[in-house]
């Protein structure tokens, strides 16, 4: 079958491209990933890949031409048996292109325009004109119907038959437990992904729990959305960890469990957010919204699965305060009973892969957050230490932090910059350190 | 290309269709001199002549009967109904009379004529300055019914049923006139008749709507994106023929639908369209096509708090959004 | 004058004035109410009020009909409306006593004076008036009922079927035109091709007569002897009132784009408020310190009313269910 080649939008506010040399002629097959074509753009120089398998049919731009992203500049005749994974299937949630007119043809409303009930101009003094403010979530105050028995929508039912699916194996994650649509699609791309002819007899097949689907499709969603980049620095805990030697006994007897390192460093990075709000923002719908309230999680290995327990408006707690708030989630993570408050509304999230011998991690963004923090093992290491001309060798104890960073919002200047203020407050804890009251 | 507002779209597109065509002329209440209650015409009796653009008594029966009667003669009349509440005493003529002339004579005649009809409360208007009337219109064939929302389709939409060579009401929500103000093209055109136009595109839902109530249907969208909700909107503008094909081509590939809709609910436009959805999208729904409207009242009271409770809003229509997309 | 005709007693002026006084300062506070912005709609009466005063002056309030329209601030008054409840339909208040502030200001029905003024939509009350003269008729009452209209109103077609089964059926009715010759913008020269609303009348086999609407004896002799006729069996008459509209069609209105400055000017000669005060004057039956109370007690009345008004509460959401049909309407 026929297929167009697309010149792919590479570079963020890029357009357009300048074709160059043609690599490949009609009658030639290439292999897919074969560089085709060579384009220039004023960020960058470029061999477009070929997207598939086949036979080069048409060249339809030629060198020297000026080409806008994403129209097709060349045919070719796909190998068969890739016809499958190479046509553009269209997203059953994606709208048609082309079809909206653009925001300035839809217009706007103009504030305080009026018009009197018989055409005059009249400006009611007794309700407020200008279009009301709406406030977010949690507007539905009636209880809505449930589900009355374990019934399957028209839709739900076409898609299992299509595709082979057992409803009845299914948790529904809608309104009163029903499978819904999307419940079904996520079943078939996992059946369609397993059953690529990877399996053995041999394996072992599990039934991934609902907790353990969500989490996949948070990771999926946040690999496939966010444009992941990675910073790392190392901090100079050894006043930390003389801190924390001094009170943890003291700390264990007031109040009945382990003072750890991670309360600190929580306090420290909300700390670091005040100073850094770019850091604690979301990208939504083509717009970076900055987020007020510091709501820092902490991501926590449970039986079920990875949970994030939520410190809500972690900088205005002191260390300890803090400290016992994590013992109360944690307490109601290994209970099993998180509560949903509990969960939500985070704003950024803390990943504590030092507990388990980790000296770096690349983790993946909670989405939709802006960032995620790993704090590393805690090792002394011998480091080089400068004191006017002389440079000596001593012990410290050294941590390394690594930040995970949607690009889109944040630079590698500012994720260095953010880094830099984690570092600071870390290394300038000492016994003068104010944690707050003990309890 | 001018950012306009709708009330100045309209006479763009009145005011170049009557330089375009002779034949073109305007009979209504106030709209020579005055130019218009809402100055819809302003200037044209100064640029067009009295025998152009003709106050007429009040009397709107005969408005139509008059418009009709030009209309298959050899006229284009553009008529106006000053207000939609008073367009009954003109419903015979309408309905009965130029809805029918092109069937009735087996096409030896045909009624080239538009009618425009200010409508649509949220207003003060009470009522008899806050009415829509489109059900029975949208109801009646012989007839096509558009109800444009912004500026652009409402020039383009005017010109179009100007243009056409049977009978059209043009329904203008009068609180747009000068609420609404987006970019118009300068030159002549058309938008087609019959043909509805996503507004917005998304995935989880559609919302189907027109006039005034398509923008606060924009506004609660957004407000639901930024809630995680990602909600289509469809704009009918044609309220008659209704564009079938794009009703369910949106509601097919959503899965929900929510029709939101100033007139009262029973028997009216949303009705329709529910119809349509579940003859021809039955195994694509993953939800209660669901109807956003005022109660069942005559439309609509006077006072402030009762005319609010009545009319459909951004916040009501959040509310539907998020309820729906829960299920 | 006609020497049998209906004489108005001094004291009667001197009331009729009073109710054209206190009508004056209500309108124009009225006006006011909506460039504060809390008056949502208001069409005046200025210019209209010696006609609407004569007129009811001679019916009978306490057994005679009046189907009314927007512009009859004054009959109101002059049938025992108070300031107060007109100011709720103004402010769109909760104790509004015509329709409960879901209708425009004065649309409704009253429940203590007999006056309807069902919509908005215009000449509808023509063959409404016509059914219920009907009614009484058939009933055998002597009670007449007297419809208002203006000039835009005669154009309906409504009007000419209401008066030509009133001619069939000689109904007690009296049609009552104040022709103040503007529809909205439209003047009286594109509405018709006559001189006047009055002599259509001989068109439905009754009589009509033209009165200057600024002139109370007139209007209320021409009145007195339509009422006489109806209640005697004899059939409708129609009355035209010429009065000048002082002011623009409604508060959205702007006469300005459509009237000449000449034109406005010269309405103020005929206002009647002034041409009665000296008509009193001249006829020694108010002194200047009279005059001066009057005027002044009329003032205080409107601004007592205005101030009880505005602090009263709009009417709750709850409240527009009810009387949709017999039982309380409710959607799910």
């Amino acid at each position: 079958m026929t297929f167009q080649i697309e010149l792919p939008h590479v570079g963020e506010s890029v357009t357009e491209a300048v074709v160059g040399k043609w690599l490949k002629s009609p009658g030639d097959s290439v292999e897919k990933y074969d560089p085709i074509v060579e384009v220039v753009t004023d960020k960058v120089n470029m061999d477009v890949p070929s997207p598939a398998s086949g036979t080069i049919t048409k060249i339809l731009v030629a060198e020297g031409d000026t080409v806008l992203m994403g129209s097709v500049i060349a045919e070719m005749e796909l190998a068969s048996e890739q016809s499958e994974d190479v046509s553009e299937s269209t997203d059953q949630a994606a709208p048609l292109i082309g079809q909206s007119p653009p925001a300035s043809r839809i217009g706007t409303l103009v504030q305080g325009a009026n018009v009197g009930p018989t055409g005059g101009e009249f400006l009611d003094a007794s309700l407020t004109f200008s279009e009301p403010k709406l406030s977010s979530a949690g507007q539905a105050k009636t209880p809505v119907p449930r589900p009355r028995k374990k019934g399957f929508s028209p839709l739900v039912a076409r898609l299992a038959a299509q595709h082979d699916i057992d409803l009845n194996t299914l948790v529904g994650t809608g309104l009163g437990g029903r499978v819904t649509k999307k419940d079904v699609l996520t079943a078939v791309k996992l059946v369609t992904e397993g059953a690529d002819g990877n399996m053995s007899v041999d394996d072992d097949v599990l039934d991934p729990t609902p907790i353990r689907r969500m989490i996949a499709e948070r990771m999926i969603k946040s690999a496939s959305e966010i444009p992941h980049a990675w910073s790392a620095i190392e901090v100079d805990v050894s006043g930390l960890v003389q801190w924390r030697a001094e009170k943890k006994m003291r700390f264990e007897e007031v109040n009945g469990f382990r003072l750890t390192y991670l309360p600190i460093t929580l306090s420290t990075v909300a700390g670091a957010l005040r100073l850094h709000p770019r850091i604690n923002s979301s990208w939504v719908d083509g717009k970076i919204v900055l987020k007020r309230a510091i709501n820092v999680g902490v991501a926590v290995a449970s039986d079920d699965g990875l949970l994030v327990p939520v410190i809500h408006d972690a900088a205005d707690a002191s260390v300890f305060e803090v400290a016992r708030k994590l013992n109360g989630l944690l307490g109601q993570v290994r209970r099993g009973k998180m509560t949903l408050e509990n969960a939500q509304g985070g704003t950024f999230t803390l990943n504590n892969t030092g507990t388990l011998g980790s000296i770096w991690g690349g983790a993946i963004i909670n989405y939709p957050q802006a960032a995620i923090l790993t704090t590393e093992t805690i090792t002394k290491r011998p480091v080089v230490v400068v004191d006017g001309d002389v440079d000596s060798i001593v012990i410290r104890s050294m941590m390394n932090i690594c930040l995970s960073f949607d690009h889109r919002i944040i630079d590698g200047a500012e994720a260095s910059e953010f880094m830099q203020s984690v570092k600071t407050g870390l290394e300038s804890i000492d016994g003068s350190f104010d944690a707050g009251d003990m309890g | 290309m001018s950012e306009q507002t709708v009330i100045e779209a309209v006479r763009d597109s009145m005011r170049s269709e009557m330089q375009r065509d002779a034949s073109v002329i305007l009979l209504g209440q106030d709209v020579g001199k005055r130019g218009g209650v809402f100055l819809a015409t302003d200037g044209f009796v100064e640029e067009f002549g009295e025998h152009r653009v003709i106050d007429t008594p009040l009397a709107e029966s005969s408005i139509c009967g008059i418009a009709l009667g030009a209309a298959v003669n050899g006229m284009r009349p553009l008529a106006e109904i000053q207000f939609a509440d008073f367009l009954w005493p003109a419903i015979n003529q309408l309905v009965g009379e130029a809805a029918r002339v092109r069937y009735g004579t087996n096409g030896a005649k045909t009624a080239p004529m538009t009618i425009r009809v200010p409508y649509g409360g949220g207003v003060r208007g009470g009522l008899y300055h806050s009415q829509s009337v489109e059900a029975l219109l949208a109801h009646t064939p012989g007839i096509s019914v558009v109800a444009p929302a912004t500026p652009y389709d409402a020039k383009g939409l005017l010109s179009s049923a100007i243009r056409t060579d049977d009978p059209v009401v043009v329904l203008e929500h009068k609180r747009t006139y000068r609420l609404v103000k987006g970019e118009v093209p300068s030159e002549d055109y058309t938008v087609p008749i019959g043909k509805a136009e996503v507004k917005r595109p998304g995935s989880e839902m559609t919302i189907v709507s027109y006039g005034l109530m398509l923008h606060y249907a924009l506004q609660a969208a957004e407000t639901a994106s930024l809630n995680g909700v990602d909600a289509e909107v469809l704009d009918l503008r044609t309220l008659r023929p209704l564009d079938e094909d794009a009703i369910v081509e949106s509601v097919s590939r959503t899965g929900k639908a929510l029709i939101v809709q100033e007139d009262t609910p029973a028997v009216s436009v949303s009705s329709e369209v529910a119809a349509i959805i579940g003859a021809r999208c039955f195994f694509d729904l993953d939800g209660p096509i669901t109807r956003l409207g005022p109660p069942e009242i005559p439309a609509m009271p006077f006072s402030p708090l009762q005319e609010a409770a009545f009319m459909p809003s951004p916040e009501k229509i959040f509310s539907a959004i998020m309820k729906l997309a829960e299920l | 004058m006609n020497s049998g005709a209906k004489q108005l007693p001094p004291e009667r002026l001197v009331e009729l004035y009073r109710t054209m006084v206190l009508s004056r300062y209500l309108d124009e506070r009225v006006w006011l109410l909506n460039r504060q912005g809390k008056a949502a709609i208001a069409a005046s009466a200025q210019g209209h009020e010696a006609a609407q005063v004569a007129c009811v002056e001679a019916t009978e309030p306490s057994k005679d009909h009046y189907l009314i329209y927007y512009r009859q601030f004054t009959a109101m008054l002059a049938l025992g409306t108070e300031p107060e409840e007109m100011l709720r339909g103004f402010l769109a208040k909760e104790r509004e006593p015509m329709s409960g502030a879901r209708q425009f200001p004065l649309h409704g029905a009253h429940p203590r004076v007999d006056l309807f003024n069902f919509s908005n939509v215009i000449a509808t009350q023509l063959p409404q008036a016509a059914g219920v003269a009907l009614a009484d008729k058939l009933r055998g009452s002597d009670a007449v009922t007297i419809v208002f209209f203006g000039d835009g109103a005669s154009s309906q077609g409504d009007t000419h079927e209401a008066m030509n089964f009133a001619g069939i059926h000689r109904l007690p009715l009296v049609f009552f035109c104040e022709n103040n010759r503007y529809a909205i913008s439209v003047p009286i020269s594109k509405q018709m091709a006559v001189d006047s609303v009055a002599g259509r009348a001989v068109g439905y086999g009754f009589p009509g007569v033209l009165v200057d609407g600024t002139d109370v004896q007139a209007v209320y002799e021409a009145t007195s002897a339509a009422v006489e006729k109806a209640r005697a069996g004899d059939g409708p008459s129609l009355i035209e009132a010429s009065v000048e509209r002082m002011l623009p069609h409604t508060t959205d209105d702007d006469h300005t784009r459509y009237r000449s400055a000449a034109d406005i000017d010269q309405m103020s000669g005929r206002d009647p408020v002034k041409i009665m005060s000296d008509l009193l004057r001249k006829r020694d039956l108010i002194s200047e310190l009279e005059n001066e109370t009057l005027h002044s007690e009329a003032k205080q009345r409107v601004n007592l009313a205005t101030d009880t008004v505005d602090a009263e509460a709009y009417p709750a959401t709850e409240a527009m269910f009810d009387q949709v049909t017999g039982e309380s309407w409710r959607d799910s």
